[in-house]
């Protein structure tokens, strides 16, 4: 038994001690309020937008529907974390360079999404590639742009691997 | 103020003894937008997450029963054996929120929040699902007919845990429609799964009415005229029949009206998909 006001989250694979917290606490929270950690983007907090996108355990959820304290032994890795070097991935630049980007807002949850996609699967087709982005909401670009850096990104990676 | 974290089911049932008024979370999906928006505020928190049993699932052939454990995701019925052994409950999972919601949230949730709209569980009502309950000191197996008994009501005890669900195979089609105000991440405004059996017909309606909806009487109506003359006009009385049955309600997602025209098309046309019309 563990009562955990004081736990120990595993993030980008570093071990972060977080103290003193209410138990009801998002992981979202956890992680820009106490972790210094403001990639992940909280907008809806209702789990309909996307914008907090993280990967517990591989899986791409919403952190902000995870309750912090229940996340310990998880592996989670967050938008921060994708590059070490804090250099851009290839999904960022493709973002960057096909104008996907406006406000910025949904951006870190798009890239962990469309990371997650191509992680999975290297030749989505049209539906998938919508399915897969359907729990990430952009009000700004109307989503054609972000569909234009997807392709991209499989394009050059299929060049690439070829 | 507690959040405990146990790694099998028997300390998962004896924490809940200590602490009956603890909440019981897998995903977090449904309580975390209660907490998020001070609806909640928990003192004791069990996340049933690391127990394995929870997470397992499996095609039973002798016995013609999937068993799916409560923690196993949405995600996992999308696709691949589950998928084909219960394309009704393939279609239901793939309706549910968003890739982020279908990774995290499970049967074990959607019957425990036990919503009128939750998308799973039209499709445990027309596949005469069973519900799994573990307390500390016994077991109890539960027709979902009655454990749901009302919004947000089911028939769990305080001491009792949901450890999953058996779903008996069907021998001839399944399938699952939902009408939502937009194509992806929606909450259900009407929802229909019809199953065939054996050459009897099952229906059952989600989002229109206090609980789950079984149509006894058009089900009744149906199998007494037969499926082998299913045409477009029976297949419309048959609707006509289904909506009678819903029992809808005007709220902040839509009108009775509209969801009662609404459940009437989709058991339509989910009869005349199961005839292959």
């Amino acid at each position: 038994m563990s009562e955990l006001e004081h736990y120990t989250l595993t993030i980008n694979g570093q071990e972060r001690h977080v103290s003193d917290a209410w138990i009801g606490e998002s992981l979202l929270y956890v992680l820009r309020e106490r972790l210094g950690l403001p990639g992940s983007k909280g907008a809806c907090e209702q789990g309909e937008c996307g914008s907090c996108t993280v990967y517990v355990d591989n899986a791409a959820v919403c952190s902000c529907l995870v309750m912090a304290a229940t996340a310990v032994g998880t592996q989670i890795a967050t938008v921060e974390g994708l590059n070490e070097d804090g250099s851009l991935t290839d999904v960022q630049q493709a973002f960057v360079s096909e104008g996907a980007v406006q406000c910025g807002f949904c951006t870190p949850g798009l890239v962990m999404a469309v990371h997650h996609l191509l992680d999975h699967n290297d030749s989505p087709n049209e539906q998938e590639i919508k399915e897969a982005l359907s729990g990430n909401i952009c009000r700004c670009t109307g989503y054609g742009r972000i569909f234009a850096a997807v392709d991209s990104v499989i394009s050059v990676r299929r060049s690439t691997s070829s | 103020m507690p959040v405990f974290i146990p790694s099998t089911l028997s300390e998962a049932t004896q924490l809940l003894a200590g602490y009956p008024d603890a909440h019981l979370v897998t995903g977090g999906t449904d309580l975390m937008v209660e907490v998020n928006f001070n609806h909640r505020h928990p003192d004791t928190v069990i996340s049933l997450r690391k127990i394995p049993e929870f997470q397992q699932w499996n095609i039973d052939t002798k016995s013609a029963v999937v068993n799916i454990g409560s923690s196993v995701p949405y995600a996992t019925m999308e696709h691949g054996e589950l998928a084909r052994a219960l394309p009704a409950l393939a279609e239901a999972a793939r309706t549910v929120g968003s890739p982020q919601i279908r990774a995290a949230g499970s049967l074990g949730g959607n019957l425990g929040t036990c919503s009128p709209a939750g998308d799973s569980l039209p499709v445990l009502s027309a596949l005469n699902a069973t519900v799994h309950l573990q307390s500390e000191t016994s077991s109890r197996s539960v027709a979902f007919a009655d454990f749901m008994v009302g919004p947000k009501r089911n028939s769990r005890l305080p001491n009792e845990i949901i450890s999953g669900v058996s779903i008996p195979l069907t021998n001839g089609w399944q399938g699952y429609a939902k009408v939502g105000v937009r194509n992806a991440m929606v909450i259900s405004v009407a929802s229909v799964c019809l199953a065939i059996h054996d050459g009897d017909v099952r229906v059952a309606l989600g989002s229109v009415g206090p609980t789950i909806l079984r149509c006894f009487e058009s089900e009744a109506w149906i199998n007494s005229v037969g499926l082998e003359n299913v045409n477009p006009s029976v297949a419309q009385e048959f609707g006509d029949r289904v909506r009678a049955e819903s029992r809808p309600i005007d709220d902040h997602r839509s009108t009775a009206e509209y969801r009662r025209h609404a459940v009437g098309v989709l058991a339509t046309r989910l009869l005349l998909r199961g005839v292959q019309l």
